[in-house]
């Protein structure tokens, strides 16, 4: 007790002198994994913000990739220094959601700011990922992507195939894949990043299956996976007997597989709307299509989720601080800014609004890949199997599919027991992860 | 270190009939303290000099700050790690619950963990063994040059200065299925070369980047153990008609005994512990699972999965672990081997 007494005095001596020093200026901290161009967009950003009022002052701090700024950000909580706010990419989203205690939904720091949320202002599919079930707003999104199709126009012009017409459903890949591959137009005929995301979540989404119970997690955490319904061992089996004679080509759980597109040794490639970028800057002549569907599948293309990073807040912080964070976030929502950031990153923009912008400005005449994401994201409204994927650990969860698939694309495994033996190792991961 | 042994070996050795190699294989920096003290008094005294402070407080004070040192570094986090793989806790530490031995039960009737020993094991021995083989190979290559010995032997211990990492992604690219050299040669020896799917091919990876970076240390101390090596009983040998084979084999091999033993030692601690970031650069743990070791697993359990609990019971066995290696080579290493 004693103890706790001289700790608190010597805090509040800090903070007094940290107060005194800032001269009333409140600091904003924001904990990111953006590299390279991206992080200089956040620079950029917090520089604006930081210049447009004198009230607060963002800094933003990279924390290195994905995982390890949300270790960064839970390892800060434990040591109760966290920062104010911290990037999280869409596979923690189920963590930070099942740490109550820990985090400030987003719509009660923008009421707090005085401009309460808006949902009908911000793009459906998105607002409901982030949102608990009973649609209060969690988390703001910042870099939002979905996956899309890209094709090497010179080597389907090789293999005697369409230029102008990717292929739109499964099957149809898997044709042009083979004719690509016995033509001899590449050694490889389709390839893809993230097996997990593109291949299983989205692929749930986008033919409206069922990923798993309770609405894929998004209704509760206590959530069983059903990725070995007949569709999904149907698509993987394919996969698998493709990959046999190279036709299909394997490049590694996230997104390796870029480098052997850009090298010209696939013809076609399922990956990010995030990835547009390399692709462009490899000067490839090259062409985008909506990620492919499954026409058995009833009701498909329903629309795809999606996947990129939000920033959390975390609880605990002065009503100063949160009042300063709802600025930036409101900041961060102007049509103007949310437009800049679409068009020079590649993000979906978060608001209708900027959304509308950007297609008065003509700028998807000009840049057509840009809005096949947003299209697949807004064509319906989401059904229970295509709002997204929550899961308390799904980067746990990816890791076992991705170790049953690795199995399986070697040979040692048919798709059902890969999928069977996912669905079970899984189900008790995530027992394990909500039983504490 | 080389140096140092070889000249204080033959002034030991001076009044025995025939002059013994001394005990210390390759541990050179201890190798100069007992020694140091010989003009003493007696035989067992100059073996374990016994110094007397004329203060009693001095001593330990003197030892205090590494006292300090090991008690933050070690014992703390060690006692964390302990007290950790007897919770069950969520990420934030928002719910504990005190479970006693249950994650030790979990993670040891976990089929994955088991797996990964297997991993760990099959890695480690190929690792010691590659990386000693190819050094005393080399080692013994570099005791015959004569000119430019000096550049052959800093060519030799350079790689060991790369950080795992480095090593793993210089590895990485040369066996790059898709934009490496090597993989570009192998498969056009008609090897189907796909570490990405394929495990064997993965752990091949793996254990020749961890054995590369380990070539140098142990090149180290097989070239000291070799000079330990008087030059006279392979003369002698030579004289009674004995060939080189031979020679090595009869006389160099078993000499260098103790240095082999304790490198034995070391190189299974480096393949246990200090190979995560070769793995982690190359593999990340797959395919599959077939190069997660258990050091590979502790951080994916624990960083990856945030399944704190477990994570820190399998550190505590991994520290136990160590503890009988340790125990082992001080039983082993610095008490039985000895030649005669």
């Amino acid at each position: 007790m004693k103890f706790q007494g001289v700790a608190a005095g010597i805090a509040a001596s800090f903070t007094l002198l940290s107060t005194s020093s800032a001269f009333a200026v409140t600091e904003i901290s924001w904990w990111h994994a953006m590299t390279g161009a991206n992080n200089e967009v956040v620079e950029t950003l917090s520089k604006e913000f930081n210049e447009s009022q004198s009230e607060y002052k963002v800094t933003p701090v990279f924390k290195g990739t994905y995982p390890e700024t949300l270790n960064a950000g839970i390892a800060a909580y434990r040591a109760k220094q966290p920062p104010a706010i911290m990037q999280v990419f869409d596979a923690g989203t189920g963590v930070m959601m099942a740490a109550e205690g820990a985090i400030k939904p987003v719509a009660d720091i923008l009421s707090m700011g005085g401009k309460p949320f808006d949902k009908s202002q911000y793009l459906p599919g998105i607002v409901a990922y982030y949102s608990k079930p009973d649609g209060t707003m969690l988390s703001f999104p910042y870099n939002s992507s979905s996956p899309i199709l890209y094709y090497n126009k010179d080597i389907f012009q090789k293999a005697g195939l369409d230029v102008d017409n990717p292929p739109k459903t499964w099957p149809e890949v898997w044709d042009a894949a083979k004719k690509i591959k016995t033509s001899g137009a590449a050694p490889c005929g389709f390839t893809t990043t993230w097996l997990t995301w593109i291949h299983t979540e989205n692929f749930a989404a986008w033919n409206n299956v069922s990923f798993g119970t309770n609405e894929n997690g998004l209704a509760g955490l206590d959530v069983e996976l059903k990725i070995n319904s007949p569709i999904f061992v149907k698509h993987f089996q394919e996969l698998a007997d493709l990959a046999k004679d190279g036709t299909f080509k394997y490049g590694g759980r996230t997104s390796e597989a870029k480098q052997i597109f850009l090298a010209g040794e696939c013809g076609i490639f399922t990956e990010s709307s995030g990835g547009l970028g390399d692709v462009v800057k490899s000067g490839m002549n090259f062409g985008t299509g909506s990620l492919p569907y499954e026409p058995e599948a009833q009701g498909a293309p329903q629309n795809t989720i999606p996947g990129g990073a939000s920033l959390w807040v975390f609880a605990g912080k002065s009503d100063e601080e949160y009042k300063g964070v709802a600025a930036f976030f409101n900041f961060l929502s102007t049509t103007e800014i949310q437009a800049r950031l679409h068009q020079v990153s590649g993000y979906l923009p978060v608001t209708l609004e900027a959304y509308e912008k950007t297609k008065a400005d003509g700028f998807y005449d000009k840049n057509p890949a840009r809005e096949i994401p947003i299209k697949q994201m807004m064509g319906k409204a989401p059904t229970e199997n295509s709002k997204g994927v929550r899961l308390a650990n799904l980067p746990q969860v990816r890791d076992i599919e991705n170790e049953e698939f690795e199995k399986m694309l070697a040979g040692d495994q048919t798709a059902q027991q890969a999928l069977d033996k996912a669905v079970e190792r899984g189900n008790a991961a995530i027992k394990q992860a909500i039983g504490n | 270190m080389p140096q140092s042994s070889r000249p204080s070996a033959t002034k030991k050795s001076a009044p025995h009939p025939y002059p013994l190699p001394v005990t210390n294989g390759g541990r050179g920096i201890n190798a100069g303290a007992p020694q140091a003290d010989e003009g003493h008094s007696g035989k067992e005294e100059a073996l374990s000099p016994r110094v007397t402070f004329p203060n009693k407080v001095l001593p330990y004070l003197l030892v205090a700050p590494q006292l300090a040192i090991t008690a933050v570094f070690f014992y703390w986090p060690a006692g964390q790690a302990l007290y950790q793989s007897m919770l069950r806790e969520d990420p934030f530490g928002l719910n504990s619950k005190f479970v006693w031995f249950d994650n030790f039960a979990r993670v040891l009737s976990d089929p994955n963990y088991v797996n990964s020993l297997k991993v760990t094991v099959v890695f480690s021995i190929a690792t010691a063994f590659v990386s000693m083989a190819v050094a005393l190979l080399l080692a013994v290559m570099a005791d015959k040059v004569i000119r430019g010995r000096g550049i052959y032997r800093t060519l030799m211990i350079w790689p060991y200065a790369v950080a795992p990492a480095i090593a793993g992604m210089l590895w990485l690219f040369l066996f790059n299925p898709s934009i490496g050299t090597l993989a570009y040669g192998l498969r056009w020896l008609g090897f189907d070369w796909n570490p990405l799917l394929d495990g064997t091919d993965a752990m091949v990876l793996v254990v020749t980047a961890a054995s590369w970076k380990q070539i140098s240390y142990n090149f180290l101390f097989f070239v000291a153990g070799l000079q330990a090596i008087p030059k006279t009983l392979i003369e002698a040998a030579a004289i009674d008609g004995a060939g080189e084979t031979k020679r090595f084999w009869t006389i160099v091999f078993p000499l260098l005994a103790p240095t082999t033993f304790f490198l034995l030692v070391v190189n299974t601690v480096y393949a246990f512990f200090d190979t995560f970031g070769i793995i982690h650069a190359v593999t990340g743990g797959g395919p599959g699972k077939a190069t997660e070791t258990l050091v590979y697993k502790v951080y994916n359990d624990g960083f990856v999965n945030l399944i704190l609990g477990d994570s820190a019971a399998q550190s505590v066995i991994l520290m136990v672990i160590v503890i009988g290696l340790t125990a082992f080579q001080f039983r082993f290493v610095e008490k039985k081997v000895h030649y005669g």
